[in-house]
């Protein structure tokens, strides 16, 4: 699981299982434990929701990181997936089926499959540009559809259904968020350890050297439009998966599970975690949900400082949060990470409070221009103030403008810290 | 006879504001081989900055500043971000661009909210040109027409007149062999993301009276701008006039059009179904053509894309 | 006209006929017939701009001819995909280093070696489990000599190495046809007899056809030697024979002389 995706640590054939196993067996174990550690309800249901991410964020990492495929319509494979799996859901209940409800997202993965397969059969032909526009494409085509087939998508209301309905599984009824967490928590272990193994494999193996080199791997014998294809099938299988416990925990899907927003957001997901590692995604899925829920409890702007967090990983850290933490990996090896948590203490510090005072200045401009007339007091950081005086802005700007001063004052102090302790020669000086 | 003259107009107001926006997209794609996913965004922040200064100065300021800043934003925007993306190779400069048309709808929120603003028509313009049969042609639409033809002209006369126009076109081709003849490609580049964003620019302010003037007007118009030059073939500048106005009109006359599936169904054939309510291909029988027109443009790519994967003017296969 | 003489003799490994290339009005490859045997080690020579290149990417169907054919075991290349002349047995190496530099070395080779493994589009096989594959990856590397270097991105290598994984990369799918896009350019004499030495190991039993700029390399390497000039083969024979052509002579001294000025 912490293997890297670009270029995967070879181990010998025999030693793999039980070495690269832990990681699987670590994460299981604290996934199982989970809900004794956050007992509430509301806990569960940021898990619920965060879990889901993770198996669209996985599968969505399948084409960027892996197949080198930029989408910009991965939702539509999630939401068909969901769809289906409502209408099924319905159907157990009108018709009586014998269909245990954990079965249903496998359903799911097969109409994502399907959905992929059709869609594929022309959208793989090249990667680059014109993946991206054909996928936006027909993301946008599907997600317009959804408002017209009322039939199937259920118009504006969208479709919605009850999963208490099927066959209780060993007495399980899935009336409790908890039930449905445990649910949600086998199909993750069971997809991430399918979509990892898939990585390993020889079509696996060729989307990376399709991603990386597709005329050298058309001279290997592989045609670089089927290994896309096929990658891009799996990537639409898990999609379906994702979708199917979307339809269980939320008994709904609407129009707002296919559009442009939803399929930005898990491109947005992916790589604020990290495509070029396999965890990257996790990461990704689980810093955003946290964001979404805590940060946007505390403020509007939340969706603002997101893009911005977004853009500037982009720009300065096109590995995402994956990439930083493997960035220190070598100073580990080497046994010098200790050099680094001084000059880290001395910049991340004084960082992180000019990045404050710079979202307090945002705050305060915000509620200048868009408060209620006369309403002048507002509360940041636990302290009421007036918008209107110039004290708070001073003292904001203060902080601000100090903070980030010391922040490059010390900057050179890290870059050399990380030099020393990243440097193959022995320390002598 | 008469309805069909003034849809032709709107369609072609329509694909004229279009053709703003995906010929500085074209530009931009065939130079620099980005699609800038931003690019509606650009329109958008010349529709919102021609309000904020028609608030002090009046329309005709605001359809003279907010171009130019506009595209001045936009040469910072290649400078400072897409060329220190562009290390990293086309996928992450699409990524970037992305990410930045998702912080500039944030930013337009934070600094004008999210209603709709008041920016409307200036009153000049504010009378009926000319009535076919009773339809009225607003003055604005001739406006409109005007502008952008106008400028069309003018950009045709740029590049291939001038010879800044010639260096862009070599550049297009050749742009290694041009950097070897001693000009300042990186500098063309800015240049030219600089004048296609400020094109963008200019349909915003004209086209935000009309079109509304919301944060979501970037996305809403930004998805038909891509599918238009896929269909017109990615990075011909013809391909690109001839897709806009295709979709130009037959959006327009889509809309226009109220032609129920039940009438071509029961044409072709087939009989309806007595209990419509219980039939799963329901939808297909209560729809209407108005209601599909704004699927058209995607329907249309999708099947381009089967058809002739290079587009409709490409010439190297998309 | 090959598939007639297919069952009387057996058909020649590459056969070349009529071959023309045009780029605008520009007439590059100016038609060239050329037939190469089994087991046959030829190179194709020539100075700078006589068209090497493009009548390797000709043969090898990275462009379509104007006109004429290019054969293989007596079949049509014409229109073929890359990957489908690939899996009928010809694998070419590039001229500008073209391998999978974030992969490892021992990935590249085990990438190679895949297709003809007959793992195909396999999503049930893991890789690192299958022996055959590790145990003939690890073949290649020892005879490339990178065994040393197997665990590192192939990025890191040196140029030479580099050289000498692509040289792996493009024998490991045991093709019967092997093709070398100007293998020793750029490289020191040492290196040079280095990499000479290691095509003469690799090739052994197979069907070579190179492209080099340089005659003193294949000197003692290729069976045949092929000329060409401006688009033409000017001489075709043993390496002594084509050394002692008049024409051949003039063309290489009359291209040094050029150079000179």
């Amino acid at each position: 699981m912490t293997e890297q995706a670009t270029t995967p640590t070879n181990l010998r054939a025999g030693r793999i299982s039980t070495l690269s196993a832990a990681p699987w067996v670590i994460a299981t174990l604290f996934l199982l434990a989970m809900p004794f550690i956050f007992q509430s309800n509301s806990a569960i249901t940021i898990m619920n929701q965060m879990a889901i991410t993770i198996i669209f964020a996985l599968s969505y990492n399948m084409l960027l990181g892996q197949g080198g495929m930029l989408s910009f319509g991965h939702a539509v494979y999630m939401g068909v997936g969901g769809f289906f799996c409502v209408h099924i859901m319905n159907m157990v209940e009108d018709m009586s089926l014998p269909l245990p409800l954990p079965l249903l997202p496998i359903f799911g993965g097969l109409f994502g499959l399907g959905l992929a397969t059709i869609v594929g059969s022309f959208s793989t032909r090249k990667a680059g540009t014109v993946f991206a526009m054909i996928s936006l494409g027909v993301g946008e085509l599907i997600a317009a559809c959804s408002i017209i087939i009322v039939a199937f998508f259920g118009g504006e209301e969208g479709v919605s259904g009850d999963r208490t309905y099927g066959l209780p599984f060993f007495g399980v009824e899935f009336l409790q968020q908890i039930e449905v967490y445990y649910l949600i928590v086998f199909w993750l272990i069971v997809s991430a350890l399918l979509m990892y193994l898939f990585s390993r494999t020889p079509v696996g193996r060729m989307a990376n050297a399709v991603r990386d080199n597709p005329e050298r791997a058309e001279f290997l014998g592989y045609s670089a439009r089927w290994v896309r294809f096929y990658s891009f099938c799996a990537s639409g299988f898990f999609a379906g998966i994702a979708g199917g416990l979307f339809a269980i925990n939320y008994e709904i899907l609407t129009e707002e599970n296919l559009n442009l927003t939803q399929s930005g957001a898990i491109l947005l997901i992916t790589f604020l975690g990290g495509i070029g590692f396999f965890f990257g995604p996790i990461i990704g899925a689980i810093v955003f949900t946290l964001l979404q829920t805590v940060l946007s409890l505390q403020t509007e702007l939340w969706q603002l400082y997101v893009g911005a967090l977004f853009v500037a990983t982009v720009m300065y850290f096109p590995g995402g949060l994956a990439g930083v933490l493997m960035m220190h990996v070598p100073a580990f090896r080497l046994g010098r990470a200790g050099h680094l948590v001084v000059p880290y203490i001395i910049t991340l510090i004084p960082a992180i409070i000019g990045i404050f005072g710079l979202c307090a200045l945002i705050e305060m401009i915000f509620h200048l221009r868009h408060a209620p007339l006369g309403e002048s007091e507002m509360t940041l950081f636990w302290t009421t103030f007036d918008s209107h005086a110039v004290v708070p802005w001073l003292m904001a700007l203060v902080i601000t403008v100090v903070a980030f001063a010391i922040m490059r004052r010390n900057m050179p102090t890290l870059r050399a810290a990380w030099h020393r302790a990243n440097s193959l020669e022995e320390e002598s000086a | 006879m008469d309805l069909i003259l003034v849809n032709l107009i709107d369609g072609l107001v329509t694909g004229l504001l279009l053709f703003m926006l995906s010929a500085g997209l074209t530009l931009i794609f065939s130079m620099m081989g980005v699609l800038n996913f931003a690019h509606a965004s650009f329109y958008m922040l010349g529709a919102y900055f021609a309000f904020q200064i028609s608030l002090f100065f009046g329309f005709w300021m605001g359809l003279l500043i907010a171009p130019l800043i506009v595209g001045v934003l936009g040469a910072g925007v290649e400078r400072y971000g897409l060329r220190r993306v562009h290390q990293y190779g086309h996928v992450p400069e699409l990524i970037f661009t992305f990410g930045l048309a998702l912080l500039i709808e944030e930013l337009v929120q934070f600094l004008w909210g999210k209603n709709q603003m008041p920016y409307d028509i200036p009153e000049v313009l504010q009378f009926t040109a000319f009535a076919i049969a009773g339809n009225s042609i607003p003055a604005y639409k001739i406006f409109m027409i005007f502008v952008s033809v106008g400028i069309f002209i003018a950009l045709l006369y740029i590049l291939t007149r001038t010879r800044v126009g010639m260096i862009i076109q070599a550049a297009l081709s050749y742009p290694r062999t041009v950097e070897a003849l001693g000009h300042n490609v990186p500098l063309v580049f800015m240049g030219v993301f600089g004048v296609g964003t400020a094109l963008a620019g200019v349909a915003g302010v004209i086209a935000g009276p009309v079109l509304g003037t919301f944060p979501g007007m970037a996305f809403l118009l930004g998805s038909i701008v891509f599918v238009t030059i896929v269909i017109g073939g990615l990075g011909s500048l013809w391909g690109a006039l001839v897709a806009s106005l295709l979709i130009g009109w037959i959006t327009t006359f889509a809309a226009a059009y109220n032609i129920a599936f039940a009438d071509i169904l029961m044409a072709i054939g087939f009989t309806m179904p007595e209990d419509l309510d219980d039939s799963a291909l329901r939808d297909l029988w209560t729809l209407t053509l108005p209601q599909i027109g704004p699927i058209l443009p995607y329907l249309l790519m999708v099947l381009i894309l089967v058809l002739r994967p290079q587009g409709l003017f490409g010439k190297r296969d998309a | 006209m090959n598939a007639m003489n297919r069952s009387s003799a057996p058909a020649p490994a590459l056969d070349i006929s009529g071959l023309k290339k045009s780029f605008g009005k520009a007439e590059i490859i100016r038609g060239i017939d050329l037939s190469i045997e089994k087991g046959e080690r030829h190179a194709v020579i020539g100075p700078n701009g006589a068209g090497k290149s493009t009548l390797f990417n000709l043969i090898t169907a990275r462009f379509p001819p104007t006109s004429g054919t290019v054969s293989l075991h007596g079949q049509d290349l014409a229109g073929l995909a890359p990957f489908q002349i690939n899996r009928m047995g010809l694998s070419r190496s590039f001229q500008i280093t073209n391998i999978f530099p974030a992969m490892t070395v021992f990935e590249n080779v085990r990438c190679s070696l895949l297709w003809s493994k007959g793992y195909k589009y396999s999503f049930w096989h893991m890789v690192a489990r299958s022996r055959d594959l590790t145990e003939a990856a690890d073949a290649i590397l020892e005879q490339i000599n990178l065994t040393n270097r197997r665990d590192l991105p192939a990025g890191v290598l040196s140029y030479a190495e580099q050289r000498a994984l692509e040289i792996g990369i493009t024998i490991a799918g045991g093709a019967d046809v092997i093709m070398l896009d100007e293998p020793t350019a750029g490289m020191s004499h040492s290196e040079t007899d280095y990499i000479v030495d290691l095509i003469r190991k690799v090739t052994v039993n197979k069907t070579l056809v190179m492209v080099e700029h340089d005659m003193g390399v294949v000197f003692g390497l290729a069976d045949r030697i092929s000329v060409l000039v401006y688009g033409e083969i000017i001489a075709t024979g043993k390496p002594e024979e084509v050394r002692g052509n008049p024409k051949v002579q003039e063309a290489y001294l009359g291209a040094a002389l050029e150079a000179e000025h």
